[in-house]
């Protein structure tokens, strides 16, 4: 008997719009897009700072814009997505044996979550802030 | 018990007489506490003889009756009708795997991928049957029980979209298999294992979709496998480029 076997084709670029699984990893991937952009303006930040007070009263002016402030709230908004995707599946790259099992996933994305606090707690009294 | 009529749409392939799959549709009158599988046992033995698929045990042990029901990567005998809604399933093989015939699809990919891993025990030392058995805690078992849990169903295949971008990939269950043995405390050949694992065809071909993890009938988890095992080569790279008196 002669074997032919057919062969699938997987479209190489809309792939991922073939299943809700792949749409949500995709999420979490192209919202980091939104995190190097924030990233951008902090070091266009501290070359405006270097270029003297002037540079670096206008950049802080642009800061102020409408326009800054919403991209701002929409970068936080995809960063907290990003950030918080990958805590919920840190339990799986760390398993970490105790007693007769292993730590329970919830207690290591909790640890991700209290770090996640605190560290903002502390930048928030360094900004002088609280 | 009250019976449903259920439409199902199958997919098609005869490789004598086909140059593509095509969709049959069957209408199924089915019990209710049927599984997919049972309809399609039903159309071979009443509608349609020429039907072709594999399965065994009906029990969701021997791993072979994998395929896509309404899309999804799916034991079709785990899959039981009642949790299935509306008129009409559509059952297709296995995603990313070539047809041999209509469910039935090829193997020999992933057969091979579970050999270049080694999946076996090898010994630090071998040692003579006379010096007896080679001993484990129960601590020592839980380590790696959960990874010896696959059926080889290769569900996780089929739901991998890196796998199915790059069949290169050595994937989740052979690379789930390789974790396992190397955490056995009675085996010594990871080193051996790595050179298939730290390829970029190995661990690093995964972007942790984790598809792989939610589809898998026995909650072998094959991505946290890749995951650590990323983690584990990371660190060996760093020992062999920091510390070289190290890696040996
Ligand atoms: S890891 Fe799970 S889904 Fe993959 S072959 Fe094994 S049992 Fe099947
Ligand atoms: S028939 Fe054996 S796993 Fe489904």
């Amino acid at each position: 008997m002669s074997r032919k076997p057919y062969v699938r084709e997987v479209p190489k670029t809309t792939w991922y719009m073939r299943n809700g699984r792949y749409m949500r990893y995709m999420a979490r991937e192209v919202t980091c897009v939104f995190l190097a952009l924030y990233m951008a303006g902090l070091v266009i930040g501290l070359v405006r700072l270097m270029q003297g007070p002037e540079a670096w009263q206008s950049y802080l002016a642009g800061l102020s814009s409408p326009v800054a402030i919403l991209f701002h709230l929409i970068a936080f908004g995809f960063a907290c997505y990003h950030a918080t995707s990958w805590f919920n599946v840190t339990p799986k790259a760390m398993r970490i044996p105790q007693g007769d099992g292993f730590v329970p996933g919830k207690t290591i994305v909790g640890a991700h979550y209290g770090l996640w606090g605190a560290a903002s707690l502390v930048i928030i009294v360094l900004m002088g802030v609280l | 018990m009250s019976e449903r009529q259920i439409t199902f749409e199958v997919l098609r392939y005869n490789p004598e007489t086909d140059d593509k799959p095509w969709v049959q549709t069957y209408s199924v009158p089915c019990q209710e506490d049927w599984v997919v599988l049972d309809a399609i046992n039903y159309i071979k033995d009443h509608l349609d003889t020429s039907l072709s698929y594999r399965w065994s045990c009906h029990m969701a042990v021997c791993g072979s009756c994998g395929m896509m029901v309404n899309g999804e990567p799916t034991l079709s005998c785990k899959a039981f009708l009642r949790d299935y809604k509306g008129s009409k399933i559509r059952v297709e093989p296995l995603s990313h795997f070539p047809i041999e015939r209509d469910l039935v699809v090829v193997l020999d990919d992933f057969m091979g991928k579970l050999q270049s891993v080694k999946p076996y025990i090898i010994p630090k030392k071998e040692k003579p049957v006379e010096e007896g058995e080679y001993k484990q805690t129960p601590r020592q078992l839980k380590n790696f029980k959960q990874y010896t849990m696959c059926i080889n169903c290769m569900l996780c295949y089929a739901a991998c979209p890196q796998y199915g971008l790059n069949d290169d990939f050595i994937g989740p269950a052979a690379l789930a298999l390789t974790h396992r043995y190397n955490l056995d405390s009675r085996d010594g050949g990871r080193s051996q294992r790595q050179e298939v694992v730290a390829q970029h065809e190995g661990v690093w071909e995964c972007s942790f979709v984790g598809a792989c993890s939610e589809v898998c009938p026995k909650d072998v988890d094959p991505a946290g496998a890749i995951q650590q095992m990323k983690i584990a080569s990371t660190v060996d790279w760093y020992l062999e480029h920091l510390m070289p008196w190290r890696a040996k």
